[in-house]
């Protein structure tokens, strides 16, 4: 088994927000574990410290309490900097795991984008 | 359906993480010969990844010269997992995660596993020896969950 089967891949787009501005969205990929930091904090500094995210979790499988913790740092500095974050695209299992932590407190979580969005 | 009560599978992982996959995939493979629905199937399945995680990180240091084993034995009514390492194991039970403390930088951000395992399975153990040389987690999962 080669380290490739937990790869993240993050990914930077844009897509409209509700009164027509730009929101940048990170898409992930893959699974996220503790090994997903490099790809997932390189993404998240271009947009860090600015206006309104929103992440994609659309095309992610597993996601480890190392992968968590990794996302809620992404949050809680977020909040620091007074950015908002909605989530969207979460497996019913990863919805879950997210619940039961309490990660709803932190950000929205959001059944697609156009909600996620639209939140912001 | 297959015939699972009284079924044992084992399976030894090198402790080296992506190989909690192969756990995860063999416990949901026995959960779903023994009926149990997909969603108490997904939280075994992030259950015994956790266990298997904490197992091949703090158990076994990532010493790849050591195996984790995964023990899984069906019966009528549950399944029982245990995840063995040659850890000293834990001194205590986990607290929930604090996500306000988190917040303020007074909690590590990692450090939930543990409470997820407890979260997602009906019964949650940690064993260990005396001579603080092997250690496991035991996890179960009762078939009349849904019943309740």
């Amino acid at each position: 088994m080669q380290d490739g089967t937990r790869a993240t891949r993050t990914t930077i787009d844009r897509t409209s927000g509700p009164d027509g501005a730009t929101l940048p969205v990170l898409r992930f990929s893959g699974d996220i574990s503790a090994a997903s930091k490099e790809s997932m904090f390189g993404a998240w500094r271009n947009v860090s410290g600015g206006g309104p995210v929103l992440l994609d979790f659309s095309k992610v499988g597993h996601i480890d309490s190392g992968g968590v913790g990794l996302i809620i740092t992404i949050l809680v500095e977020a909040s620091k900097a007074g950015q908002k974050v909605a989530i969207f695209g979460l497996t019913t299992t990863n919805q879950h795991v997210f619940t039961l932590l309490g990660i709803g407190t932190l950000a929205g979580l959001h059944k697609d984008e156009q909600t996620a969005a639209a939140s912001l | 359906m297959v015939k699972t009560t009284g079924a044992s599978v084992e399976v030894r992982l090198p402790s080296r993480l992506g190989f909690e996959k192969v756990a995860m995939g063999t416990a949901a493979s026995v959960a779903q010969l023994m009926g149990f629905p997909p969603d108490r199937i997904e939280d075994l399945k992030t259950a015994v990844a956790e266990a298997c995680i904490n197992a091949i990180e703090h158990g076994n240091q990532l010493n790849e010269k050591l195996s984790v084993g995964v023990i899984l034995s069906a019966s009528d009514h549950e399944l029982e997992v245990k995840v063995v390492d040659n850890g000293a194991g834990i001194s205590k039970q986990p607290a929930k995660p604090d996500i306000d403390r988190k917040m303020h930088g007074e909690e590590d951000p990692r450090g939930m596993g543990m409470f997820l395992i407890q979260s997602l399975v009906d019964e949650a153990e940690w064993v260990h020896d005396s001579k603080g040389t092997n250690s496991y987690v035991r996890l179960v999962i009762r078939l009349d969950k849904e019943n309740e």
